[in-house]
């Protein structure tokens, strides 16, 4: 348990760059050194992680934790893998005011905002690139593109949740529809 | 009740996060804005603190967000509320739900919320940029340092792709752009662009 806890926690403390960034640690040593969890288990978690809410580091470790030693283990690697960076930002957090009215900190932050501009830019363009180029995911992709930017600019209260929702629904909608003409189709 | 706020809006964070870091990141603005938490400025310091740091991006905002707000219990909270519906959804497709992700409608719902939050981290994006280099509606700004520094660094960021296969890490790229900030945003400067 103890062991769990530890690993993680390392895990934790030594990946930079947020959960995808995590997924190369974990696999070498879960898989390959550990031998904790397979392959096909790793695969299996990266899906689930994708298509469900919440940090991907996060839905690894209490994976892995299950597995090993069951609810308890699952909490003991959550924990090891969430403390490192709870403790660093904690810690930053108390002193980053301070911090910033130094002129020379400021103006250092005020070029990392034009940065991060790019960053996010670039997240969205590399799933661009992974996405199947068919008409209906991407007329989603362009409605909600559209919709977000005009909630931006006129600081309209409306939430990202139900963009999420309504495509959600219409995805699901289209599905069912389809598979209703295809029915039809076959009793005819 | 700021307790309360902040396990709350942080659940929220958690539970609706799809697709990783960036695809929480306009949720997170959503509801630190709302709440007044932190201003675009804040939020975007935060962020490249979050990446420069180890740790997932989300857990890192929230524990920021929790200790400015509400001190160590704060952080505490907020971050047990994003990291709870991530947990307990793994627990569930462990112990319960091992075959409800192959489920057709379950997939459908999902083909259409993916390419959705695509299009919300491209806008997010592309928001953020123009933001920074000519202000929003009501209040427009001609920044021409911080244009001249988004090109810089985007050239730079998506160029050193073109060269290498892997390019430029972002912890790198906020380092430059941190050197370059000193420089660029350095009253010397400004003195002496004014002065021509």
């Amino acid at each position: 348990m103890l062991e769990l806890f530890l690993t993680f926690f390392k895990i934790g403390l030594f990946t930079f760059g947020g959960g995808y960034a995590m997924i190369a640690p974990i696999e070498d040593i879960c898989v390959e050194k550990k031998h904790w969890i397979t392959h096909e288990d790793m695969m299996y978690v990266t899906v689930i992680a994708e298509s469900t809410p919440g940090p991907i580091a996060i839905n690894c470790a209490t994976f892995v934790g299950y597995r090993k030693n069951g609810i308890a283990g699952a909490v003991a690697a959550t924990f090891g893998v969430v403390m490192p960076s709870f403790v660093i930002i904690y810690l930053i957090s108390m002193f980053l005011d301070n911090f910033l009215e130094v002129t020379l900190v400021a103006n250092a932050f005020k070029g990392i905002k034009t940065a991060v501009g790019i960053l996010i830019l670039d997240a969205a363009v590399r799933m661009i690139r992974k996405m199947k180029k068919k008409p209906m995911p991407l007329a989603i992709m362009l409605c909600a593109f559209a919709l977000m930017l005009l909630i931006n600019l006129f600081s309209w209260k409306v939430s990202s949740i139900v963009l999420m929702l309504a495509a959600a629904g219409v995805s699901l909608g289209g599905f069912v529809l389809q598979e209703m003409t295809a029915r039809g189709g076959e009793g005819t | 009740m700021i307790y309360l706020n902040l396990f709350v809006g942080f659940l929220k964070v958690g539970i609706f996060a799809f697709g990783g870091a960036y695809g929480a990141i306009p949720l997170i603005r959503e509801v630190v804005l709302s709440y007044g938490w932190l201003d675009d400025e804040m939020l975007t310091y935060m962020i490249a603190v979050s990446e420069s740091t180890p740790g997932p991006i989300m857990v890192n905002l929230a524990t920021y967000v929790g200790s400015s707000q509400a001190g160590f219990f704060g952080a505490f909270l907020a971050t047990l509320a994003v990291v709870l519906p991530a947990f307990v959804i793994i627990l569930m497709f462990m112990v319960v739900l091992k075959t409800a992700l192959k489920n057709r409608y379950v997939q459908a719902a999902l083909n259409g919320m993916k390419p959705c939050i695509i299009g919300i981290i491209l806008a997010t994006g592309c928001y953020m940029i123009a933001d920074n280099c000519i202000g929003s509606i009501g209040k427009p700004v001609m920044d021409g340092k911080t244009f001249f520094m988004t090109g810089v660094l985007g050239i730079v960021y998506f160029g050193s792709r073109k060269l290498h296969k892997n390019g430029i890490s972002p912890f790198m790229l906020i380092a430059l752009s941190a050197c370059l900030g000193m420089v660029v945003y350095a009253s010397v400067l400004s003195g002496l662009y004014f002065a021509k």
